[in-house]
């Protein structure tokens, strides 16, 4: 499709684990095993999942900080995945990321200015005069007075250095951003704040996000679509609304049930889902989720279902939606 | 700046310091007398007011001698500082960005310098390539660099693993520039505040060897040397000794005070830590 601005195919990192300097590793972590997916332009595309499940090495891959093991990154159609650093140059410029730590995001030595128009000086040699013009619009878009340019990182709050880190990404004018926990290090008031900032930006500048987080109920705020994502794979992608209405695998259906809802009378439901994680290391044969589902059969126990469609824009991987209709 | 003032060891430290300094560059363009010049007239007088510390068995002025050999100490601090700095942090980023081959192979060969004990090899090395101020600095110099290499790893490891790296990246930085503009000014602190304090280390070793008579060769003065030829006359002329070993003493000290001041200022984590 000509519309889709980046695809994933297939990809998968694999760390090792153990292993000295003359023996090989024990064993692979597959923090991410195949995982397929495409953004179109101006979408926003909500990566969900639990801490460990892989999320954060699927946008550090996306935006090439870590190479993939396998599978391919496509930019427009153009495979990015094996560029070497200045071939990848111009993409740098259209994919950027927003980190989830505003402490550790932002070098503690270096001005607003410096920070904001950092990549301005991998791509040219802007004059001095430049960069300030530049961090001075950016600080107004992003909601910070511009007159703060001189200070450092350590003279803001969290939220507003979280907004530095935004107003850096949106430097070179990128059409791609992953925003990789971009609040959950924030206070819940100011979470909705650079929440709608990262909406109202998105209009602005026509982006395209892929949205990483671990809790729904931020993503479904200003994602089009939700990928569920487990133990390194997809389970299940969605449009929101339907996601929300119809969502059909076992695990995307505790997670929904597991979001507090502000109203007095609901309770939430005891956790239908048992036990922890299982280890990406040994992972369980056959279906991942298995060992925690209530649903599971022997089916399940020795072949490993498939991302299929059940509609155009609906994916599960779950063989209950093998014909037999979904769960709830 | 009132910030390292208030800081007593600092102020301390820093006056210290700047006498030790001042009494240098003061001698660069005067001195009482020509340091290396003999009057044995006047050998092995106590201080007057011609002599305000004595002379030695040569008529020389000890307190000139004093004066020119805080140019010599401070010479030696700062070439030994450089050598050890300029490869060990060459060495410690090596470690900390390759890691794996590079790193083992680097914190090894670390390992095997810091198994020596410095004075004993300062010794050999100088015993082989022959006794001389330049000798005796590339000898310490030498056992400065796994000091650095291994500091400079340890903060540049962590430093590296920051998502501000990781953000420069992002945005197509090459990894020199992330060296230059991140990496490098995130861990200056300790590299300064190490640096002082092997300085005073340099200047204690140099007087050491120089002891030995295997750094700095006569006529020139040396702190270290003086307190060799002192030895000989320590009944007739004990302040031919307790000058040169009082100006040690003062140098090492005030560089120390100063090293702990800068760390206290620089870096309140590393306080707490010990």
């Amino acid at each position: 499709m000509s519309s889709d601005l980046i695809i994933a195919r297939d990809l998968a990192r694999y760390f090792p684990l153990g292993g000295g300097l003359f023996t090989k590793p024990t064993a692979w972590v597959k923090a991410v095993d195949g995982v397929s997916f495409s953004v179109r332009k101006g979408e926003s595309f909500g990566v969900v999942g639990e801490s460990g499940c892989g999320k954060t090495t699927l946008g550090q891959m996306i935006v090439r900080l870590l190479e993939p093991t396998a599978g391919q990154v496509l930019f427009k159609g153009d495979d990015i995945t094996h560029l070497n650093r200045r071939e990848l140059s111009p993409f740098r410029q259209k994919i950027q990321i927003i980190f989830q730590d505003p402490y550790s995001s932002l070098d503690p030595r270096m001005t607003v200015t410096s920070i904001i128009t950092e990549p301005l000086l991998a791509h040219g040699k802007p004059t001095k005069a430049h960069r300030r013009q530049v961090a001075a619009d950016l600080m107004k878009k992003v909601g910070l007075r511009p007159d703060d340019q001189k200070k450092f990182p350590h003279e803001f709050s969290g939220g507003q250095r979280q907004r530095i880190g935004i107003a850096r990404a949106l430097c070179v004018r990128p059409e791609l951003i992953v925003a990789d926990e971009p609040v959950s290090a924030l206070d819940v008031s100011i979470q909705a704040q650079v929440i709608n900032l990262l909406g109202d930006l998105r209009d602005e500048f026509g982006l395209s996000y892929i949205f990483i987080s671990h809790d729904i109920s931020v993503v479904e705020h200003i994602c089009d679509r939700i990928a569920v994502m487990y133990l390194g794979g997809i389970v299940e992608v969605a449009p929101t609304e339907l996601f929300i209405s119809d969502q059909r695998h076992p695990y995307s259906a505790t997670l929904l049930a597991a979001v507090p809802r502000p109203d007095p009378n609901h309770r939430i439901q005891p956790a239908a889902m048992e036990g922890d994680v299982p280890s990406p290391i040994d992972p369980p044969p056959g279906c991942p989720f298995h060992p925690r589902c209530e649903h599971a059969f022997d089916r399940c126990r020795n072949e490993k279902p498939k991302l299929i469609n059940v509609t155009d824009e609906h994916a599960v991987a779950c063989f209950l939606n093998d014909g037999q209709g979904g769960v709830k | 700046m009132k910030r390292f003032f208030g800081n007593k060891n600092f102020l301390v430290g820093f006056i210290l310091s700047a006498v030790v300094l001042g009494m240098a560059l003061t001698s660069l363009v005067w001195t009482p007398y020509d340091a290396n010049s003999m009057n044995p007239r006047h050998r092995l007088e106590s201080s007057s007011f011609h002599h305000p510390l004595g002379t030695d068995q040569y008529g020389r002025d000890i307190l000139s001698r004093v004066m020119v050999g805080a140019v010599n100490s401070i010479v030696v601090g700062l070439v030994t500082v450089s050598i050890g700095m300029g490869i060990g942090v060459l060495l410690g980023l090596a470690a900390a960005y390759f890691g794996r081959f590079a790193d083992e192979a680097i914190m090894r060969f670390s390992d095997l310098l810091f198994a020596f004990p410095a004075v004993l090899s300062a010794i050999l090395i100088t015993s082989i390539l022959g006794p001389s101020v330049i000798n005796a600095m590339f000898a310490i110099g030498l056992f400065y660099i796994p000091i650095f290499s291994r500091l400079t790893r340890a903060v540049a490891t962590t430093t590296w693993k920051r998502e501000y790296v990781a953000a420069a990246r992002a945005c197509g930085r090459s990894e020199w520039a992330i060296v230059g503009r991140h990496i490098l000014p995130n861990i200056l602190s300790p590299l300064i505040i190490q640096g002082t304090i092997q300085f005073a280390v340099a200047i204690l070793a140099e007087a050491g060897l120089s002891y030995l008579g295997l750094g700095t060769q006569p006529p020139d003065p040396s702190w270290g040397r003086m307190l060799n030829e002192a030895q000989t006359f320590m009944d007739m002329a004990p302040w031919m000794a307790i000058f040169p070993g009082l100006a040690i003493a003062w140098a090492v000290l005030g560089f120390n005070l100063l090293g702990d001041g800068l760390r206290d200022t620089l870096d309140p984590k590393m306080v707490r830590v010990r």
